[in-house]
């Protein structure tokens, strides 16, 4: 029992100054991060961050060099037990007893738990619903992706740990993960989400935090996220005959103004279009050609490593 | 936090012993090698004239009698040694284990289940070698009941803490299968399959008598023809289980 977290009953974990080294190499070097209920918490990076290493602190596998941790008020490496009851995780280099049927894995790993879910549901929310009598050696890689998403969520639990849940899967597949865990949430789950996949964290995550080289660099929401760092909104346009640049970006919304070639480009925020547009448009300016776009956290993550997401791994080291 | 009682449902430990009997099952490799093979050559011995005259070298046995503690000690070899250490390592090397150390079931339920399922395979495979060899053949049965199922006790003790051992030092299943075949056949040796103990010349008996199978062979034809097993087999035996036991609990690694 921790009295200083739960008086705040909202907290479902928190993670203080976690550091794991292996070797010379920092994994997680000075993590804090804290998670409300009813979350859907991202962590994303790009492979080798230190995002599975996190997780496995959090789910008590690891045990943090230095830090704490506590979900729900419990000490991962100390709790185990009464811990794994209320948390669901779904692992990386995983496995289960391969010569097992689907149904067979599903009704022993529901033994696991005092109140486990309707095994039904979460067997046709997830597509494996034809494949209940197949083993589980025979099913592809997708398959058993879900299937542990599956195992994860099977004792109802009140944090679900999900490590890169939709590797693997199909557009479609992948859709219908992420309308399941949308209704683990309603069901008032806290979810815990690491992805290095920005469409995944966009639609479900509340917040996110951006890790990289083992360290958190941001947190926000994504679209706190995208918006702060890599400046949100982007309006692109062909001005019917030059203009002062100080007309746009005097109004709260622009943050900058560039110049290409015959283009404008403005950078911002809220009803950035509108702005622009009608802004010109009380100077008898036309804005022509006009595109939109909106910044992402793909952008928010360059902008703040100089290096993308999916080859960061490559990137130049400082 | 208030919250469901920390302790798993009881029912599960009876779940993963199901689902370890299915998969025994669906891949009969301990059921052929631990009980079919011994029973198989039990017949042939038993069918065979030859092997069943009294022989003056075995103490008036015929051969037939002789090996019967030979297949007893190969059963529980076969699913200790060579079962147990290839399923265990297998899991640990798929992520079996540490998949199931994220749930509230410690994964050594699952060790646990894997260790009663093949006890009782070895279990079997001797009551089907005594009925078998008894109605089909006229096997005489252990004349020192007590120091029978002491002797049987130990045995399975001793090789399955060798076994669990096995599975703690070993890192992948190919070095499993290697280790594993390589000390069957030794302790098999020893224990008299080729030749028997009894025919052994006596550096060979020596060595035979140190190795847990050649100590339990010791008991269990002493057992067999009427006196009380040599303490020095017991010993043997106990101290094998003690050891390996504690290094199979010391070394033993989830990933």
């Amino acid at each position: 029992m921790s009295p200083a977290l739960d008086t705040d009953s909202n907290t479902a974990i928190t993670a203080s100054h976690l550091t794991k080294t292996y070797g010379l190499v920092k994994a997680v070097d000075d993590v804090s991060f804290s998670v409300r209920e009813g979350e859907i918490f991202g962590v994303l990076g790009p492979n080798g961050a230190g995002k599975t290493t996190t997780v496995e602190c959090l789910t008590g596998l690891r045990r943090p060099d230095s830090g704490s941790i506590k979900l729900l008020g419990r000490d991962p490496s100390r709790d185990h037990d009464a811990l794994h009851a209320v948390v669901g995780v779904q692992l990386q280099a995983s496995a289960v007893q391969d010569r097992l049927k689907v149904k067979e894995i599903l009704d022993l790993y529901r033994s696991f738990y005092h109140h486990p879910a309707d095994v039904r549901e979460l067997v046709d929310g997830l597509g494996l619903g034809e494949k209940r009598d197949a083993q589980y050696r025979a099913l592809s890689g997708g398959q058993k992706q879900r299937l542990s998403v599956a195992l994860a969520l099977i004792g109802r639990p009140r944090i679900a740990v999900l490590d890169e849940m939709t590797t693997g899967l199909d557009p479609q597949a992948r859709r219908d993960t992420w309308a399941l865990i949308e209704r683990v949430r309603e069901r008032g789950a806290t979810i815990v989400l690491v992805s290095h996949f920005m469409e995944e964290a966009e639609r479900l995550c509340d917040r996110v935090a951006l890790i990289d080289r083992g360290r958190i660099i941001a947190t926000d929401s994504p679209q706190g996220l995208a918006e702060k760092v890599a400046g949100g909104k982007r309006v692109r346009f062909t001005p019917s005959r030059p203009f002062p640049d100080a007309l746009l970006t005097e109004r709260p919304e622009v943050k900058s103004l560039e110049h290409q070639g015959r283009h404008v480009e403005v950078i911002g925020s809220g009803e950035l279009v509108n702005v622009v547009i009608l802004t010109l448009a009380r100077e008898g300016i036309e804005a022509k050609d006009v595109q939109m776009g909106t910044a992402n956290l793909e952008d928010a993550f360059v902008r703040l490593t100089g290096r993308l997401l999916h080859d960061a791994g490559e990137g130049p080291t400082p | 936090m208030s919250g469901p009682s920390p302790r798993p449902p009881r029912a599960a430990f009876g779940k993963l012993l199901l689902n370890e009997a299915r998969m025994a099952w669906r891949v009969p490799f301990g059921l052929l090698l631990g009980l079919g093979f011994p029973l198989l050559l039990l017949v042939i011995f038993g069918s065979s004239p030859k092997l069943t005259r009294p022989i003056p070298g075995l103490g008036g046995q015929s051969y037939f009698q002789a090996s019967f503690p030979v297949l007893v000690g190969w059963t529980i070899l076969a699913l200790s040694c060579l079962v147990l250490p290839q399923t265990l390592v297998r899991y640990r090397e798929m992520g079996v284990l540490r998949r199931l150390s994220v749930t509230p079931v410690p994964p050594t339920w699952l060790l646990a289940a894997q260790v009663v399922l093949n006890i009782g395979l070895a279990a079997v495979g001797m009551a089907l070698l005594l009925i078998v060899g008894r109605a089909a053949f006229g096997l005489a049965l252990p004349k020192d009941i007590p120091g029978f199922w002491l002797v049987i006790l130990l045995t399975i003790t001793a090789l399955f803490a060798i076994g669990l051992c096995m599975a703690s030092v070993i890192s992948n299943s190919a070095a499993a299968r290697a280790i594993g075949g390589l000390f069957f056949y030794a302790m098999l040796f020893f224990a008299g399959l080729w030749v028997p103990r009894e025919m052994m010349s006596m550096p060979l008996r020596e060595i035979s008598d140190w190795t847990p199978l050649g100590a339990s062979m010791a008991g269990i034809q002493n057992a067999m023809t009427g006196s009380f097993p040599p303490l020095q087999s017991l010993l043997l035996l106990a101290a094998d289980a003690v050891v390996f036991g504690y290094l199979a609990v010391h070394y033993f690694r989830w990933e």
